[in-house]
This record gives C-alpha cells, structure tokens and sequence, in this order.
C-alpha cells in the first residue's frame, strides 16, 4: 500500500490509535499523509509526540487520549502546549502506566483493568467519566477502573515487515506497538524495509517478530518512514529538524514555512527527496 | 575543609535518599537525579538496579549521557545485566521494586506534587509535563524529589496533583494507599522527608553555605523544624572523585543551577 491509500481508509471523526513514544519510532509518513488529506474532528489515542503535534497545529484533531506528549530531548510538545493553553482540544489524560492498560484492556475485550495509579491524584478529578471499583475479595482495596480504549485504527512503523503483514522491531523499545496494533479494528503498517518472509530471522532473533499478520491489514514500504524521530538501529534523531519544527510553534510564519516546506507535499517520496537535498546543501556549507 | 560545591552537596544529599534501598530498580528522571542515583551504588548502596535511562539495566558506573546501542551514541564497555522496556518498567513499578526521583514545579507540606500545568488544568495557563508517570508511580512505591528551586515550587496549594501528598493517600481506604511512600525531598538549601505524626514536611538537614533562615525565607507553609536540625553531610573525597571524574566530567550537573 502507499501511504495515501491508507489515509483514503480512514474518516473524519474516527479514533486514531498511533503508535511508538514521545519522539521515537512514529510512524511519521502517515501522520503527514493524513495532514494532506482532509481528515478532521479525530480523536487520537497516543504515547503522544510530533503526531499529536502536527495533527493538533494542523486543527484535526478534536480530542486526545495520552500518557504524556513530549518530543524527549524537548521535554515538552510545543505544538501540543499551545493547543492545551488555548483549550482548542478536548484532553483525555492518563498516567502513562494506566494508559497502558486502557489499551490493554481493549486488546482483552474486557471493559476496565483495575490499577492503584491515579488514586488521589487529579487524573480522576480532570477525567470526570473515570470510575473507581472496589475488590470484590473482601480487603477493601479501591481502584481506578482505566476503560478500555475503543480504537477504530490504529498506525505503527516497524523496522521491518513481511508483505503479508507481519511486523519487526530491532530497537531497544517495541513500545506499545503490538497493544495498538491489537487493540483496534484495523491496524496499517509502515516499515523501514519490506522483507521476504524467510528473510526476516536474518536481522533479529525471533523474539523481534512482536506484531504477527492476525492484527494488521496492510503495510507500506518507507524508509525514513519515522523521520524526524527516531528508528534505531536504522537511523537516530534529527534533532537539528526537531528543533526547527519546534520553533515553529512560538511563529506563525515560520510554521505556514514549515508546512509549505515539508508538510504540502505530494508523497512521501517527495520528502524523502527534499530531505537529501537539504543534507547536500548542509554539507555544502560546511 | 573539603572543597565541595553546592551542586555536589545536593548530589550526596540526594543519594543519600537511596540508603537502605538495597536491591531494587533505582529510577531517577532526568541528568541530576541520575548522577545520584549512580553515586549510591557506587558508594554505599552497591545492589541497586540502574538503566542506562532507556531500556537497559547497565552495571559499573555510566558517565551522564552514556546509552547502549542508539546510533551515534558512545556504548563500548558498558555491560548489560538486563532488560527493561518500558512495559517492564511499568510492571517493576505496580510491583513495587523501585524507587524514583522526580521534579516538581509546585509541592505543597503533604508532599502533593504538580510537574502537570499551572492554572486550571481545563485551560491552563502554562502546560508543563503533564501527569506523566507521576500518579501510578508515587501511590505504588518509594518517591523521592529533586526540587533545585525551592522558593519557587514551594507553595501553599499546588495547582494540580501529579503526584499525591499523605493528606490525599490518607482519604484513600489504607489498602489502596499502602505502598505510598515519599522518602525525601532535596532542594538546593535543605533537605526535608515526612517523618512527622501527620506527615507533613519536616526539615531533615540543611546544606553547608545555606541557613535556617534561608530555608524559612523559601518556604510559605508550615514547616517542622526540629531543635537540633543537622546540617547535610560533605562528600567524601571518594565522592569527590566519583561525581567530578566518572558520573558527570562534563558538569552536566551544574545545569541545575544556572
């Protein structure tokens, strides 16, 4: 699949489950070819960080369900801090461990994981639908009941992939990745390389094939499909790119720059393609 | 007379919260924190756990900013006797093996912490971090602060509660808050812990360089101030070469104080 026949699947309205954390492993490509689409009014569902930005400064996104939304090396979000500060989206904010098992808890089909975390903090007071359970073995122990997250699709970037859907992390760090891939109605799959089957053992032991076929519904090649975030082994952070785009925040200008740059783009050929330009250009000045 | 600067007083005072942990997951967040907690095992707590802060556990001790296997990062040597994906570490958490430190902007004299959002949380007027961990982590196991700005986070009521004081765990049924635990919390004139009949703040020590007075000045609740406060221990001369030689050449740790 390309990446804008992924985004021809989903619709304005839908719950999008994004995967990887904070700076790490987004699956990037997608996230910009929703950008170019004219999907609105989302509810994202993510350990949050540029994707929650973009989609937030590009005014798609209605609601958010996060652990945190952060681009790491910069502590916090800026496009997301503004939006919060503006109010301009509707937030669903769990403890990150507690997110955990809102997806969890999806991924079992049943509707609620108990857990102490958020007891007597404010994550029950500023999410007034979140209810608490008592044990029923008699001890008395009240906890918070985090409810399942409902996700219809969710979006994942894997270091490689089989045609056939199944996925391969090689980093320090699956995340997430196979709770949302299970979690959701349909899950689509960018990789950094597409590999035959039998190829797949040859870069990783087998306990790197964490998302099997059962859970995804279509996948696409893209290299650099996670830039600017990090892929490892595969590639680092560009952080000289994070920084640039996080200054885009504080500068009108400099964001209608940053989107003409590298957000209105036909594909992500097209990226890829502007991106090896500006690094010969960057060695040219050195 | 020992040479020690201020940053490597708070240093030892905040590995000193790590004493008596013995084998467990040591977590501090963010570059301070973890050059004490690298100091603690590398003096006198030589069981803890420690990450190389992604999803290794590391033995020896790591200079700040040393990390296993991230392309362009500086791994040889360092030996991994583990590993702890976030996922794990969220299950290290719930299961109560560890401890961390974290920031606050604002904590109050219960020891209720917001690093979340200043104002109302709704609209507010600064977003900070979030709750992040905050919340799952201090109801579940052992918390401690690193707070290099007292005057400022000190307050009288936080904004929003990340992290819950004693006041809030107490409102709880005891079986849900019985893990709760705050330790210790270091700022860069004192150090304080909850060790009181109804568990607000009490004065521990204070560094060498600041005063009783300077504590007061920084403080807008009612502390408790024992008769005879000790002040915070010097580092050792082991220290000394640990913290300016191994954990921090570079001096990352005096970021905190600029």
């Amino acid at each position: 699949m390309t990446e804008d026949e992924v985004v021809a699947e989903l619709s304005s309205g839908m719950t999008i489950g994004i995967g990887g954390w904070g700076s790490r492993r987004k699956p990037m490509s997608l996230v910009r070819a929703m950008l170019r689409s004219d999907l609105t009014d989302l509810h994202v569902v993510s350990y949050g960080g540029p994707d929650i930005g973009l989609l937030c400064a590009a005014g798609r996104v209605r609601r958010i369900t996060y652990g945190f939304v952060s681009l790491d090396s910069i502590l916090l979000e800026p496009h997301f801090r503004i939006a919060r500060q503006a109010g301009s989206v509707e937030a669903r904010e769990f403890d990150e461990g507690a997110f955990y098992l809102g997806l969890l808890a999806a991924v079992h089909r049943v509707p609620f994981y108990p857990t102490r975390a958020g007891l007597g903090s404010d994550m029950l007071t500023y999410n007034p639908d979140l209810r608490t359970v008592t044990s029923p073995y008699g001890d008395g122990t009240e906890l918070v009941a985090v409810p399942a997250f409902d996700i219809d699709v969710s979006l994942v970037h894997m270091n490689r992939a089989d045609a056939a859907g199944n996925g391969q992390f090689l980093g320090p760090d699956l995340y997430f990745d196979d709770l949302f891939a299970m979690a959701a109605e349909r899950t689509f799959m960018s990789c950094e390389r597409l590999v035959a089957t039998e190829d797949l053992l040859k870069e990783g032991p087998v306990h790197t094939l964490k998302i099997p076929r059962l859970h995804t519904d279509g996948v696409v090649e893209a290299p650099g499909g996670a830039h600017f975030t990090e892929c490892p082994p595969d590639y680092g952070r560009d952080e000289a790119f994070q920084r640039e785009y996080a200054t885009t925040a504080r500068d009108p200008d400099a964001w209608a720059k940053f989107r003409a740059d590298w957000l209105d783009l036909p594909s992500h050929d097209a990226y890829r393609a502007r991106l090896a330009d500006r690094a010969q250009s960057a060695g040219a000045e050195q | 007379m020992s040479d020690a600067a201020i940053d490597e007083i708070c240093l030892v005072a905040l590995a000193e919260a790590f004493r008596g942990d013995g084998e467990l997951l040591c977590h501090p967040m963010g570059p301070f924190p973890v050059a004490a907690g690298r100091l603690a095992r590398a003096s006198f707590e030589p069981d803890l756990m420690l990450t190389d802060t992604i999803a290794h556990a590391v033995v020896g001790t790591l200079p700040l900013g040393a990390t296993v296997g991230r392309p362009g990062a500086a791994d040889e040597g360092i030996v991994v006797e583990g590993y702890l994906p976030f996922r794990t570490v969220f299950d290290q958490a719930w299961s109560g093996h560890r401890h961390v430190v974290m920031g606050a902007s604002q904590i109050d004299r219960h020891g209720n912490q917001n690093f979340a959002a200043i104002g109302d949380y709704r609209k507010p007027k600064a977003q900070l971090l979030g709750l992040r961990g905050a919340p799952g982590n201090v109801i579940n196991h052992t918390t401690s602060y690193w707070i290099p700005n007292q005057a400022r986070a000190f307050v009288e009521s936080v904004d929003v509660v990340s992290g819950p004081g004693y006041d809030r765990v107490a409102a709880l049924p005891e079986a849900s808050g019985r893990f709760h635990e705050i330790r210790r919390v270091v700022t860069e004139l004192a150090a304080y812990d909850f060790e009181t009949p109804d568990r607000t703040m009490r004065l521990r020590s204070v560094h060498p360089g600041a005063s009783l007075d300077d504590v007061l000045a920084a403080t807008p609740f009612e502390l408790t101030v024992p008769d005879d406060v000790p002040a915070s221990r010097i580092p050792t001369a082991e220290e000394l070469h640990l913290i300016r030689e191994v954990i921090d050449p570079k001096g990352i740790r005096k970021h905190e104080f600029r």
